[in-house]
């Protein structure tokens, strides 16, 4: 059945633009939302990469938003800032246009965002077009109609779409078998923005193992060709400001480890459990008799200097963090190094920004898309996918909630993530009761004497069904009871007490849904093979 | 023979199950049943409505009089904190040259709740004369966020009531890709969410009364029927655009039923009913009525106000009709015209009442008075609109003209209150739903009839074959787009600075008018058709 199909049909592109069209309409009508500060980090992105030369991007200190991604983005701020330029002079100007807030910057950028965009739809595009179409149909829904996505990009404000749409198209290359193509993709993907490093350990191992094989002569040459690729685009990337003898300014700019572990808003993940013990301990300490000390700095008041904001627990070091991801990760590697398989690719990258997320440092909540974006690909494999993936995008969404925090967008979250787990449900329940369907049919196709209203026969029907068992589905109704208690009886019942309370709440919940997805993408890459 | 017929149905049944995706790539959507579905379409429409919520509304930043904005403010605010009866009535603290109350009394009450509503979150912006223009973050929310919930507690039922109902109506026909489509055409009107949730008014309160007064009469509930239609009268008299085709629907039923004058006691009684429940306040006394009635026909305001694309105005291009005639006896003409223009309707269904010739009765007589009446706004537009969304499913072509047009009537209106970009965006919403994959329009059947070439026959046959060739019709939209352009980007000349919002009214009101004319045959036509029908049922 799936042979059949024209994958290529002009209806399907135009389906998909459709599935875009709509999507840019929303974009649209919400450009004159709250954004954060990104909004004006980006702007004076554009004027740095406009008004100064090249050899001082990375060392200007104009405004407190110091260019801080790779000089892939940077050269892109600098493309942007030509027609930022034409629209308005002001938007480009280092000084003048110092938080400048008029419509022409606000709209000049978000316009952008949705312009670029457009390579996602590419990404996805190329990356579905061999599914059959409901799968196809499934996955522009969740990856085009991506409420986690919208509220980044273009409430929040940053260009997370269009990288995506880089990794997808990467994701997409390694699974068509065009190795090369893929890790090329991945390398300028990492020259945009360096945060997708974490699945570069993943990516090392797959290209070794599956593109450099085939005899010592020939895996050679073949690593000699994906390294001068890499190579030749690092040294696109970062070879003016090695000529400028400034790579070690510009690392220092990209990792500022000085930032802490914790952003103001704890990422739900493993530090949250690690910081919960921590404080649980010292008080049960302090009950039992211990004089322990409380840490100078403290977690609920925002940024985190040098002192230890641990009181009994080990203090954390970007080292221990590393090790932790790399431990994370090494079965996922291991697997990839003994067996690479092309279409587990997409897991792989999606378990390493899991294992990132969780155990990184100083990790932002806006990752968790990371995790969801690529997942989606594969949710549609099989009915344990959807259901893995119905949770995972949902707690994702919301954990981005937080970003979010004032009383005019509040209602377009609750929308958005409501309508994307009605969609998301429906999609899934359609797409396991039509596999039941067909199976009904097939069997009448057998007994045409028979009449077909009999066709539904439930041999093997009842595990297809797309349905939750009870934990889930209470740890979702958890979701609404957690975001009730933060928005209503917080404020209701403590007043101005424990102000940190609900995100704390928010980021703990999430953070046992992000790890049970850590485990059950650990369980099926382990079992998968 | 047999078993060959049920091999076909097998195959069909398993080409459905293969392809079926392929005719309607919503099939996922469909599945669960309407009402799933409707869940999903208005969760997306809610999602659209708060977000054009987030755009400036009327008379923002703009004293001293601001905009409908502050109007709907101050009423909470006098309806607030005065008794029911100095409402309407000027003092010393109602000023009614200031906002005064203007509509019929359900929108004062409506008014009075949403201020209580206002008053517990931020009682400063419905305090009695401090709030005058007051205008804050807060206020502006929870301002949006009263349009909204009388948007799903109102509109969205009545939608979902209607949809039922002429689904059942439909018999069958139609597929629920159809019907979901449908939904999804009258949620997304993007007039009716401009002005109601960007300009800022309650339409879908009198437009969502309507939709469920319609709903009841093709369901058979006259009664229910003429309650909810006397309710929306009374949320806003503009609601009397529809009157001509439920009183004469109602009447043409009644008149067939065996005791005629039972039947119009019964529904005479029921609008008395309702009237009297709504206007009790004002019954103490005939002077307190009186005074309510005039504050609700201000006729002193002249017979069109701006640029408006109906007759009235568009002639005055030519005729200076406010410099001939008194105020006096253009009230005259234009009434005359308005019930000359609804009489055909009127009388066909009198003689032959009909489920769809009500629906097309419905767009004839609020078209008649959109194009004739007296004081008509840009706004007004809507209240044609909304039969034609109605009818989506018969009247496919002329709703994706007309509501171009109407969009493009009113395009001076939200440029002026600084909507474009959500103009822009609702529009290619429109566009985007109407030609979605999968539904009536998006499926790519070369079956694509001209009904109007089909049912209009001899003496209209002649205007509509040129109005509605290809060639000009492009051409006519074509023009309407460049305008969309020149009105953005350049400035009149000084001689005639209003020059181009003329441009736009003459090409609107041309659009108007041909489909007045095609529709009100088209009703005709149904008749013919209907009473043929009939004939031949008696025949045989």
């Amino acid at each position: 059945m799936e042979l059949q199909e024209s994958p290529r049909s002009p209806a399907a592109t135009k389906q998909l633009f459709w599935f875009f069209g709509i999507a840019t309409a929303v974009k649209l009508l919400l450009i004159p939302s709250y954004h954060s500060t990104d909004l004006e980090v980006h702007r004076h992105w554009l004027a740095i990469t406009h008004s100064l030369p090249l050899s001082q991007w990375y060392y200007d200190e104009t405004s407190e938003w110091t260019l801080d991604y790779p000089p892939f983005f940077a050269y892109f701020e600098r493309f942007l800032s030509v027609f930022a330029n034409l629209i308005d002079p002001r938007i480009v100007h280092l000084h003048h246009g110092l938080n400048y807030k008029a419509n022409s910057a606000i709209y000049f950028q978000r316009i952008s965002v949705i312009v670029s965009d457009l390579f996602l739809l590419y990404g996805v595009y190329i990356s579905t077009r061999n599914l059959p179409s409901l799968k196809r149909n499934l996955v522009w829904v969740l990856v085009i109609w991506s409420p986690g996505l919208l509220i980044v990009d273009h409430l929040h404000f940053q260009y997370n779409g269009f990288l995506f749409g880089w990794l997808l198209l990467s994701i997409s290359f390694l699974a068509q078998g065009k190795d090369l193509m893929g890790g090329f993709l991945f390398a300028v993907l990492l020259c945009f923005k360096h945060l997708f490093a974490v699945a570069a350990p993943v990516y090392f191992v797959y290209l070794l193992r599956h593109y450099c094989r085939g005899g010592l002569v020939r895996g050679f040459a073949r690593l000699s060709a994906i390294g001068a690729v890499v190579v030749a685009v690092f040294a696109a990337a970062y070879g003016p400001f090695v000529y400028h003898g400034q790579i070690q300014q510009v690392i220092r700019r990209m990792f500022p480890f000085g930032r802490g572990l914790c952003h103001a808003y704890w990422a739900p993940n493993f530090w949250v459990f690690y910081i919960m013990l921590d404080k649980g301990t010292a008080f049960l300490l302090r009950k039992v008799g211990f004089n322990i000390p409380a840490p100078v700095a403290s977690f609920t008041g925002g940024l985190v200097g040098d002192a230890s904001p641990f009181a009994v627990l080990p203090r954390i070091t970007p080292m221990t963090t590393f090790i932790m991801v790399l431990l994370a990760l090494s079965p996922c590697l291991f697997k990839t190094w003994r067996d690479p398989r092309p279409r587990l690719i997409a897991r792989s990258v999606a378990y390493a920004y899991t294992c990132g997320f969780l155990f990184g440092w100083h990790v932002h909540e806006k990752a968790s898309l990371h995790i969801s974006i690529p997942l989606a690909l594969v949710a549609v494999e099989s009915l344990e996918d959807a259901k893995h993936y119905f949770l995972l995008s949902i707690v994702s969404c919301y954990s981005l909630f937080p970003l979010l925090y004032e009383v005019q967008e509040y209602p377009i979250k609750v929308l958005l993530l409501l309508l994307h787990t009605i969609l998301t449900w429906f999609c899934f329940s359609a797409l396991f009761a039509k596999n039941e369907a067909t199976k009904g049919t097939l069997e009448v196709d057998k007994k045409t004497t028979q009449s077909e209203s009999k066709g539904t026969s439930r041999t093997g029907v009842e595990k297809q069904r797309f349905e939750l068992g009870w934990v889930a589905k209470s740890y979702l109704l958890g979701v609404v009871v957690v975001e009730i208690w933060g928005q209503f009886l917080h404020p209701y019942l403590l007043g101005d007490k424990l102000p940190f309370l609900p995100l704390m709440l928010v980021s703990m919940y999430c953070a046992i849904g992000i790890m049970y997805s850590w485990i059950w993408q650990l369980k099926s890459i382990i079992i998968l093979s | 023979m047999k078993k060959r017929g049920e091999m076909k149905k097998v195959k069909k049944l398993k080409d459905m199950l293969n392809d079926g995706e392929h005719d309607d790539p919503f099939w996922w959507l469909l599945q669960k049943g309407i009402k799933p579905s409707f869940l999903c379409i208005s969760i997306f429409a809610l999602l659209v409505r708060v977000a054009v919520g987030l755009h400036p509304y009327s008379g923002a930043n703009t004293p001293p009089k601001f905009g409908d904005y502050e109007a709907q403010r101050h009423w909470m605010e006098i309806t607030l904190n005065l008794p029911a009866k100095d409402w309407y009535r000027n003092s010393s603290v109602n000023d009614l040259s200031y906002w005064g109350l203007d509509y019929p009394p359900l929108t004062a009450y409506q008014s009075y709740i949403h201020g209580v509503f206002l008053k517990t979150f931020d009682p400063d912006s419905v305090a009695l004369f401090t709030s005058r223009g007051y205008e804050s973050y807060i206020g502006k929310l929870l301002m949006r966020w009263t349009v909204l919930s009388s948007d799903v507690l109102i509109f969205f039922p009545a939608v979902l009531y209607f949809v039922l109902v002429y689904r059942s109506m439909r018999l069958g026909m139609g597929q629920n890709s159809d019907v979901a489509w449908h939904i999804a055409i009258i949620l997304l009107n993007p007039c009716l969410i401009l002005i109601d949730h960007g300009h800022f008014q309650y339409n879908c309160i009198s437009l969502g009364l309507t939709i469920a007064a319609i709903a009841a009469a093709l369901s058979q509930k006259d009664l229910v029927a003429s309650v909810l239609y006397c309710l929306a009268l009374n949320h806003k008299q503009m609601s009397a655009y529809f009157a001509p085709a439920f009183f004469s629907y109602l009447l043409g039923k009644c008149l067939k039923n065996k005791n005629p004058l039972l039947e119009v006691t019964k529904l005479g009684l029921m609008v008395i009913g309702t009237f009297a429940v709504v206007w009790w306040p004002y019954l103490q006394s005939k002077e307190a009525a009186l005074a309510v009635l005039s504050r609700l026909a201000p006729f002193e305001r002249g017979i069109y106000e701006d640029y408006v694309a109906n007759f009235w105005c568009t002639s005055s291009v030519l005729v200076k009709w406010k410099k001939l005639y008194t105020t006096q006896s253009l009230r005259i003409f234009s009434l005359a015209a308005t019930l000359l223009t609804c009489l055909p309707s009127m009388v066909q269904q009198i003689l032959a009442p009909s489920s769809k010739g009500f629906l097309y009765a419905l767009l004839n007589s609020s078209f008649s008075f959109y194009l004739f009446s007296f004081q008509v706004h840009e706004k007004s537009v809507l209240l044609p609109l909304l039969p034609l969304t109605l009818l989506a499913l018969e009247e496919r072509q002329p709703l994706l003209w007309l509501t171009h047009f109407a969009m493009f009537s009113m395009f001076p209106l939200l440029h002026r209150d600084k909507l474009v970009v959500a103009y822009i965006a609702l529009y290619a919403l429109f566009i985007l739903v109407y030609f979605a994959p999968g539904g009536p329009s998006g499926r790519c059947n070369g079956s694509k009839t001209r009904d109007h070439s089909q049912t209009t026959k001899r003496g209209m046959e002649f205007i509509f074959s040129i109005a509605f060739h290809p060639l000009v019709m492009g051409l006519v939209g074509f023009c309407s787009l460049i305008l969309h352009v020149i009105y953005l980007t350049m400035r009149p000349p000084t001689k005639y600075p209003f020059l181009f919002e003329a441009l736009i009214m003459l090409i609107c009101f041309s659009q108007f008018v041909l489909f007045t004319l095609y529709f009100n045959s088209k009703q005709w036509m149904l008749s013919k058709h209907l009473t043929s029908k009939d004939k031949q049922k008696k025949i045989i």
